[in-house]
């Protein structure tokens, strides 16, 4: 199996579809059809209004624009070509892809031969016929474009589930086998319909685009799957609040189903969770044909809606008698922001400026709780609730401070700018989160470029933003060669601003090895967000910073120190005696267990409630930065109080999380017939032998203890005895995206970060009791196995499931074998980034050894020699194998 | 139009296996060449233009007019000069050469009412190039030489308006632009071009044309050549002039399948680094490099050394950033003999394991 390619489009910017954008918004007021406003703009000449339209669009967060001229009294051909001229030279509106719309050949044509950058064609079908639509397909890919398939053919558009799905199959034959079109440059459009018509064939259009969604992405795991959404509530036209509710139902349960494009009114979706809970249910039963007075039902309560306000009674506390000030600095110590938005607007009005706000009242609520913090009398959760609290009040605060802003000038003081990054490659960014909130509470610019950001990026935005420093973060251990390698770029470039390095993987030693000596400015590993204030703090003042680099450097140039003189300390043994030290069984009388369900077997939308009760908690609090084990951490003297206190509130999500299902938590396992070849561990899988390879210790250990590697605990294959290995992959982040958006939206971290942390438990707690089950029932060499949680925890269990890329299996490239032999991607919505790193980020995968004696271990430092042999092996350079085994080398490559 | 079979079949396995192999050179610079030899308005005539128009041809305007600075009107009147050229880029140790046709097209003659040239510059730059090659590749068996078909920008942009005052406005049309692009490449196809390159791209459109031309007429012919795509990074905002940043322009032309993609001119090799990394990173295909010699002093001359250049040079290919590399303008076959040998032993760069079959 090869990796899923991207499809990518552009405008004077890139447009790279990765499923990190879950859903891509496609404008639809820019089209005459649709907008009666734009059609009247058009029809009137007014192209210079009609282009305020596309900006508004993309501003509202549309990533494409859809255009479209189709309208009788409209020359649709020249209109089309005028009016993408015009966009043309607006660079902010121009920065995205066109989608070219109509359903003419010929305006389609006139439309693309305007198009520097690589749009979509919106659409093409077989309406006419299979030769007709291949000509048109051919010439859509000579203009270099992607194309938008409709499910319509000879005998009329598809409305059924079984006719969309048979007609796109058709298509995709025709388009990859008769013309090598790319797989990830078709879109198809199932066709949308009205539902609640009143017309009996019409209530199943929704749950058949819904299915047909499903079953195309199963298909064609690379294609996407689009459509016009607006169609769908057509019958509810003048109750845009019924309207709403409708689209936000149809795609929830669409998106779920894989369609991940649609022609939507970017500024207009209502969030699922934010319905009126009748309203809710109504229109679900509409939508997902639950019952036959679905339509009846939803047009009784549909009235009500038409004028609505929602009001919230509240009653009032004691602390809210107090004055203004004193009201902001309580909502900010104890995180509270149900009033902070009135309390903010009040400031705003005793005061001369609305910055004095800011620099008065709230900064001072938010000293007091740096202070608590540094006390160690405050914990992170509660910072970065307070960081809510605080957002809230800056965005009520902004359209005030701009405008006074632009009246005087006045920019107010920030104690600095700093630029942070999840490196290229890696796609682990709560800590860095965290340490975002941390600094914005302390009054830093923070631009926070999220995950998977190349150094270019970095560095240019580093560049156009004026930043006093760039911060990098990371958790696997590819990203520390990344984090090099920005480093490298930023000496070439000759940037000056300090460089800060966290996350989980990093270290003092690395980055005095490996980062500081390729940048001569300041270079400075964050230990954890507790500590990220006092250093950028340092290294923006001009007092300071000297005495702290001076500090830095030499505590930098003693690790080096001792690293060159390490000397001959703990000696490795040579590979050869390494592996005559192999730890060995009486293999003649060994009976390896066969597997009770040997193949691959895939888990869809596995229970939440049931992976809930094998959660691990102590990491955690750990993301938190509360340290001490689970549960003795909820009554501990220091922190008890704040530990509990956040367990509530994960507990409240956790509830919402499985009774609303937030998070889809899916899994691949299997098993293969596996014997030992030395370090390597030969497989039978469908296609053939497949090689695992491992590595071995080369530590000097006394006789009695072997210097193991995981093909150790495989029979050698001279025993020509039928053993196994297994593999599994699962994950519990699928559909996370939309909660931790309307998190974000409502600047809402700390809902977002617990969210994050949550998910990456209950991908943890699923591999937990995948391996239960396993060794209970799919392999089934423990069928009387009963353990409590606290001792699957402990790993008092037979046998281990290591992770590429951890102590026992050091290289992070092997799981491109196990995700080719479970099919990962396709089974189970799981991504490999560039680095290696899992997609979605709650995620797990590794192998299964039953052996009795199988253990995890460390396999530590290597010498050259197993490098070389590891490399050959692999069939790399030792460049190449040295590269992806940095962390275990035991010399310097350079 | 991948599916075509090549029309030189030898030819293209021929090159793919040293492109395999190391780095390939391209030629410097054509007109800092022919600036060199100072020609006059006679020097640029010669018999067949004495009197400023072409004396083998029915001109419907009367009397003639300034020829001076049609360089590529050289491959006609002057062919040994463009020989000599070729010549000197072979020696200096380039694989590649490049035809003397940048403004030899339809639209760019026009100015000096030429336009009925456009097939036959083509066609004669090209036999001089490949004639350049075959010479010295039956000299040096174990390293062949080859003839790029060059196809410039023209004189006009496709997506960009020439009048402030009316954003909406365009001086040519694609349809004009794909015209003169067939015409032009069916020219270097005909004299022998071993691949076609499309370069200098200031407007990802006007390149869009000249693809989509290539195309049609691959189709026609039924077989087709390696095609390279070359953009130009206007200035340090790192954006083309038609305002697209370099990974947004490889997107946009990524469809035609090229045997290499790259960046030329407008910087020198430093600023241009950035840029030919991005491509580095995502392309599927090879990446190609041809920079000024540094930016124009204030006499609008090109000053970057030979050294200079192939020290920065030397540094895109030590981190496997090339797979073929040359100069444009201001550099010199002492330009490209140090580039040469700068980059002789760095290993080229080596094409994603994704990458189809490329062109």
């Amino acid at each position: 199996m090869t990796t899923i390619r991207h499809t990518h489009l552009s405008g004077l910017e890139p447009l790279v579809l990765t499923p990190d954008l879950l859903f891509v918004n496609v404008g639809e007021r820019t089209n005459v059809t649709g907008s009666a406003q734009f059609k009247k703009l058009i029809k009137e000449d007014r192209y210079e209004e009609a282009v305020e339209v596309a900006r508004q669009q993309v501003a509202n967060g549309a990533q494409i624009i859809d255009v479209n001229m189709d309208e009788g009294l409209i020359d649709s051909e020249a209109a089309m070509v005028r009016f993408l001229n015009l966009i043309a030279a607006e660079p902010d509106i121009a920065r995205v892809p066109v989608m070219v719309d109509s359903s003419k050949w010929s305006v389609i044509e006139a439309g693309l031969r305007c198009l520097q950058g690589k749009g979509i064609v919106n659409s093409i079908s077989m309406k006419e016929g299979e030769e007709s639509f291949l000509e048109q397909a051919r010439k859509v890919r000579q203009y270099g474009a992607a194309a938008v398939v409709m499910a319509f053919d000879e005998e009329g558009q598809a409305d059924t589930c079984a006719r969309k799905v048979e007609i796109c199959s058709r298509a995709y034959a025709l388009l990859t086998e008769r013309l090598d079109f790319p797989p990830e440059d078709i879109i198809f459009d199932p066709n949308i319909f009205a539902i609640a018509t009143g017309i009996e064939e019409h209530n199943n259009y929704a749950v058949d685009f819904i299915e047909a969604t499903r079953e195309l992405k199963r298909r064609f795991p690379a294609c996407h799957v689009s459509g016009g959404v607006s169609n769908v509530s057509f019958s509810f036209r003048g109750n845009n609040v019924v309207r709403e509710a409708i689209h936000s139902v149809f795609l929830y349960h669409a998106i779920k189903a894989g369609m991940d494009m649609g022609i939507v009114n970017a500024g207009a979706l209502a969030i699922y969770d934010d319905l009126d809970a009748e309203l809710r249910e109504r229109v679900e039963d509409v939508v997902l044909n639950r019952r036959p007075d679905a339509t009846e039902r939803l047009l009784e309560i549909a009235d009500r809606y038409k004028s609505k306000k929602g009001e919230v009674v509240v009653e009032n506390l004691a602390w809210r008698a107090r004055p203004v000030r004193e009201r902001l600095a309580h909502a900010l110590v104890h995180g509270i922001d149900q009033y902070v938005v009135e309390d903010t607007e009040e400031a705003r009005q005793q005061c001369t400026r609305p910055l004095d706000v800011i620099e008065g009242p709230l900064m001072d609520g938010m000293n007091v709780v740096g202070d608590l913090f540094g006390a160690g009398k405050m914990f992170l959760p509660q910072v970065v609730k307070s960081a809510r609290v605080m957002k809230k009040a800056v965005a009520h605060l902004l359209p005030y401070i701009e405008a006074e802003k632009a009246r005087t000038g006045d920019t107010g003081k920030s104690n600095g700018k700093i630029v942070m990054a999840t490196v290229k490659g890696d796609v682990h960014d709560i800590g860095k989160n965290i340490v975002g909130v941390v600094l914005r509470c302390n009054n830093f610019d923070v631009v926070d470029l999220g995950v998977m950001v190349p150094a270019q990026k970095i560095l240019d935005t580093a560049i156009t933003e004026q930043a006093d420093m760039i911060g990098l973060s990371g958790l696997i251990t590819p990203s520390l060669e990344e984090m090099g390698h920005v480093a490298r770029e930023m000496q070439r470039r000759g940037f000056t601003v300090p460089l800060l390095i966290g996350g989980a993987t990093t270290s003092r030693a690395h980055t005095a090895l490996k980062i500081e000596p390729h940048y001569k400015s300041p270079c400075v590993w964050v230990k954890d967000a507790s500590r990220a204030v006092g250093v950028a703090q340092s290294l923006v003042s001009k007092e300071l910073i000297d005495g702290f680099m001076a500090k830095i450097r030499a505590e930098y140039a003693e690790v080096r120190e001792r690293h060159r003189h390490r000397g001959p300390g703990k000696q490795l043994v040579p590979l050869e005696k390494a592996r005559a030290q192999r730890f060995g069984c009486d293999w003649a009388n060994y009976a390896p267990p066969q597997p009770a369900r040997p193949g691959i077997t895939v888990f869809d939308d596995y229970g939440l409630a049931e992976l809930r009760e094998y959660i691990d908690w102590t990491p955690f609090f750990q993301a938190w930065e509360l340290a001490g084990h689970y549960p003795a951490i909820l009554t501990d003297e220091v922190v008890g109080p704040q530990a509990t206190e956040l367990f509530g509130d994960a507990q409240k999500m956790l509830d919402r999380i499985v009774a609303e299902r937030w998070l889809t938590a899916r899994a691949v396992i299997g098993f293969w017939p596996a014997a030992s070849v030395l370090d390597d561990i030969e497989i039978q899988a469908d296609g053939g032998k497949v090689m695992l390879h491992h590595l071995r210790q080369q530590a000097d250990k006394p006789v009695e203890r072997p210097n193991l590697c995981l093909s150790d605990f495989v029979t050698p294959k001279e025993y020509g005895k039928p053993d196994w290995v297994g593999g599994f992959a699962v994950t519990a982040g699928l559909g996370i995206e939309p909660h931790l958006e309307r998190f974000r939206a409502d600047n809402d971290d700390y809902s977002a970060i617990i969210l994050k942390a949550l998910a990456d438990r209950l991908a943890e707690a699923f591999a937990e009791r995948m391996h239960e089950r396993v060794r209970r029932e799919f392999w089934g060499y423990a069928p009387h196995e009963a353990l409590d949680n606290q001792a699957l925890i402990a790993e008092k269990y037979q046998g281990v499931r290591p992770a590429p890329g951890y102590p026992a299996c050091p290289d992070h490239t092997e799981k491109t074998t196990l995700f080719r032999l479970l099919d990962v991607t396709a089974n189970t919505g799981i991504e490999l980034t560039e680095g290696f790193a899992m997609y979605p980020a709650a995620a797990v995968s590794g192998w299964y050894f039953s052996h009795p004696d199988s253990q995890y271990f460390v396999v530590g430092r290597l010498t050259r020699a197993q490098v070389e042999d590891y490399a050959l092996r692999k069939g790399w350079t030792r460049e190449q194998a040295e590269r992806w085994l940095a962390s275990n080398l035991d010399y310097d490559p350079d | 139009m991948s599916t075509l079979p090549w029309l030189h079949p030898d030819r293209v396995t021929l090159l793919e296996q040293a492109l395999r192999e190391r780095i390939l050179i391209l030629d410097g610079a054509m007109g800092t060449m022919l600036q060199g030899h100072a020609l006059d308005e006679s020097g640029f005539r010669g018999e067949r233009f004495a009197h400023g128009h072409d004396g083998h041809h029915e001109h419907a305007h009367p009397g003639g007019c300034d020829l001076k600075g049609n360089n590529d009107l050289l491959s006609l009147t002057r062919p040994e000069l463009i020989r000599g050229v070729h010549q000197a880029y072979l020696d200096a140790g380039a694989d590649l050469v490049e035809t003397n046709t940048f403004n030899s097209t339809r639209i760019s003659q026009a100015d000096y009412h030429l336009e009925h040239l456009a097939y036959e510059l083509n066609l004669e730059g090209a036999r001089l190039a490949r004639a350049a090659c075959d010479a010295y590749g039956a000299k040096t068996p174990d390293k062949p030489r080859f003839a790029i078909g060059v196809l410039g920008p023209t004189s006009r942009t496709a997506s960009l308006s020439p009048d402030v005052n009316d954003p909406g406005f365009r001086n040519v049309t694609f349809e004009e632009l794909a015209a003169n692009y067939r015409e032009s490449a069916a020219g270097l196809i005909d004299g022998g071009a071993d691949v076609v390159m499309v370069e200098t791209i200031f407007d990802t459109l006007n390149a869009k044309a000249a693809l989509f031309a290539l195309s049609e007429l691959f189709r026609e012919r039924g077989a087709r050549v390696p095609v390279m795509i070359s953009g130009t990074i206007t200035d340090r905002s790192g954006r083309t002039l038609s305002g697209q940043t370099a990974e947004a322009f490889y997107y946009s032309v990524a469809h035609a399948r090229p045997l290499a993609v790259g960046l030329n001119c407008a910087l020198g090799a430093a600023d241009l680094r950035p840029h030919v990394q991005t491509l580095a990173d995502i392309a599927d295909c090879y990446v190609s490099t041809h920079p000024n010699a540094g930016l124009p002093n204030a006499f609008a001359e090109y000053d970057e050394t030979p050294e200079q250049m192939a020290s920065v040079i030397a540094g895109f290919a030590r981190d496997g950033l090339l797979n073929l590399v040359g100069g444009c303008c201001g550099t010199t076959p002492a330009h490209i003999a140090a580039i040469a040998e700068a980059v002789r032993y760095c290993a080229p760069r080596r094409l994603p394991d994704t990458s189809r079959e490329a062109a």
